[in-house]
């Protein structure tokens, strides 16, 4: 009796199955996923941290749409933000998530990318790839700015207000961009309102696309091999098949960090300030967050070494020739097609990584 | 693939259940079961703050609507033959000053499709501008149009130049 009802649910599982297979394709789906492989090496850990941050790329469009419940742009900002973090139930929890996954995601992308540099997995046929992933970098970081405004504290005010000096120190066009951007010459609810517009609606809409055509690229030429496993014969290089055996591995990754955000974000929850009061003196040390020092103290040191418009067009071509390197490594980079290791690529990202992490401690350092 | 398994997974487990076959649970069994236990307590762990988050204000505003009785400051100035509104809790009400020097007060929700009622004192009506309903505005009954019941009364206690407003 047992045995013949369980046989009867089975039957009508699969005939829903059949019937959604046949107009979905799922059959398709599933064969891709049953021979897809993924390689495995003692640098495979650097594979999951894409997937790292798509991750908490999911936690921001989540927690973002739980604090749009209750966040007014515009001059109640700032009161809006009060109440979801002292007045409305674990609404404290629900933005100190937002802030840190913010932050964790910017952590994660710049691991995968220079994991990404490092096994030089932008070369052909993965070049678009790379590039894709170079934009989605620069739109995180736009993402972090316009976000870090909307609280309206005294941090988020002058920090916005500093940072604002990195797109102000482009020659000769730099103001103007700069007070469209600001909505006027001094920040103000006009500059609640667009940042406001740009992070909820207008980056979310580029960046998805992008996003979109980045997993695509993923999943059209699979996982990149590091020059290292290339040089191997066929026979000894090793694979895992991706579902289910990656697939689990990076479920337990996104667990971790589940863990490390829930964590952060309880133990450590975000602060929110004063209300920002344009007439009030700036607080010692302020300074843009951590994924902006880098620029920022570049700019600050060559305009102190060279003062004036020199230092400022210095500061900056610096660091457009950084991102202009990261461009066009694919192309640079051609020596490690036969296998071999390019140097060239690897001294370049060497020495883009040490350039950020010593600006950046520098920046610190003189807070 | 995983369909299957999981299909499967539930025959064998219902097997175990009728306690046909083995005694203990398989190592499959064993790891379904225990992915599934500590997924519920993840999904428990992110949706109830995320319940009471969505749901403050409906607690807030249960919690306003629980009131009994409510202070209206000099409202006692009120004149004759007109009338105004304010909160109860957290319906909009109704406190009228009649010809006669008397007070009534109405829950100023239509009893028919909860629209906000009006006090007309030419044609000493309280009407309804949805779909026509018209109440008494001494006794708050329901006299024509679609409202099934009259208007909720409030006790009104005039206190010198306060009036004090509060459920019958």
């Amino acid at each position: 009796m047992q045995a013949s009802l369980s046989q009867k649910s089975k039957t009508r599982s699969e005939a829903v199955y059949d019937w959604a297979d046949e107009r979905l394709g799922l059959t398709e789906v599933v064969e891709i996923a049953k021979h897809k492989t993924v390689p495995s090496h003692k640098h495979s850990f650097w594979y999951y941290w894409g997937g790292i941050s798509l991750f908490f790329f999911i936690v921001q469009v989540f927690t973002g749409i739980l604090l749009l419940v209750y966040y007014r742009a515009g001059a109640d900002a700032y009161e809006s933000v009060r109440q979801i973090t002292y007045d409305i139930k674990f609404g404290w929890l629900v933005r100190s998530a937002h802030s840190w996954s913010a932050n964790l995601m910017v952590v994660a992308i710049f691991v995968h990318m220079f994991s990404v540099l490092f096994m030089k997995a932008y070369r052909k046929p993965r070049e678009f790839g790379w590039w894709s992933g170079l934009i989605l970098l620069a739109l995180t970081m736009v993402f972090g700015f316009s976000g870090y405004l909307l609280p309206m504290d005294d941090l988020a005010y002058f920090a916005t207000k500093v940072g604002l000096e990195i797109p102000a120190s482009i020659p000769i066009v730099g103001d103007l961009i700069t007070n469209i951007v600001r909505g006027g010459q001094e920040l103000s609810e006009v500059t609640i309102q667009r940042f406001f517009a740009l992070h909820v609606v207008i980056l979310p809409l580029v960046y998805i696309p992008f996003l979109a055509f980045h997993l695509f690229m993923v999943q059209k030429h699979g996982n990149a091999m590091p020059p290292s496993e290339e040089a191997k014969p066929a026979s000894e290089r090793r694979f895992i098949r991706f579902f289910p055996d990656f697939f689990a591995k990076d479920m337990g990754m996104w667990l971790i960090a589940l863990n490390v955000l829930a964590i952060l974000a309880s133990l450590y929850p975000w602060q929110l300030g004063t209300q920002a009061d344009p007439l009030a003196p700036a607080p010692a040390g302020i300074h843009p967050e951590w994924y902006f020092m880098s620029q920022f103290q570049l700019l600050k040191v060559f305009g102190r070494w060279f003062p004036g418009m020199t230092g400022e067009v210095l500061g900056m071509a610096v660091f457009s020739i950084a991102g202009l390197l990261l461009v066009l490594i694919p192309f640079i980079d051609s020596d490690s097609k036969s296998g071999k290791r390019a140097r060239l690529a690897t001294y370049i990202g060497l020495g883009l990584l040490f350039g950020m992490l010593l600006t950046t401690i520098w920046g610190y350092w003189e807070v | 693939m995983l369909n299957e398994e999981i299909v499967k997974n539930i025959i064998e487990s219902e097997e175990i259940e009728e306690g046909e076959g083995k005694d203990l649970l398989s190592r499959r069994e064993f790891f379904w079961l225990g992915s599934g236990a500590v997924g519920a307590v993840y999904l428990g762990a992110i949706g109830y703050p995320v319940y009471q988050y969505l749901s403050t204000p409906a607690q807030r505003s249960a919690e306003a609507a629980a009131v009994t009785q409510t202070t209206l400051d000099n409202a006692a100035n009120l004149p004759k033959k007109s009338a105004m509104m304010f909160k109860f809790g957290a319906k909009p009400a109704m406190l009228i000053h009649q010809e006669d020097g008397s007070w009534s007060a109405f829950n100023a929700v239509c009893t028919h499709l909860g629209c906000t009622v009006k006090y007309e004192p030419e044609q000493s009506r309280i009407f309804c501008a949805c779909h026509g309903g018209v109440y008494d505005p001494v006794t708050g009954a329901n006299t024509a149009g679609p409202p099934p019941k009259p208007l909720t009364k409030f006790n009104v206690e005039v206190k010198d130049a306060s009036i004090i407003i509060s459920k019958v």
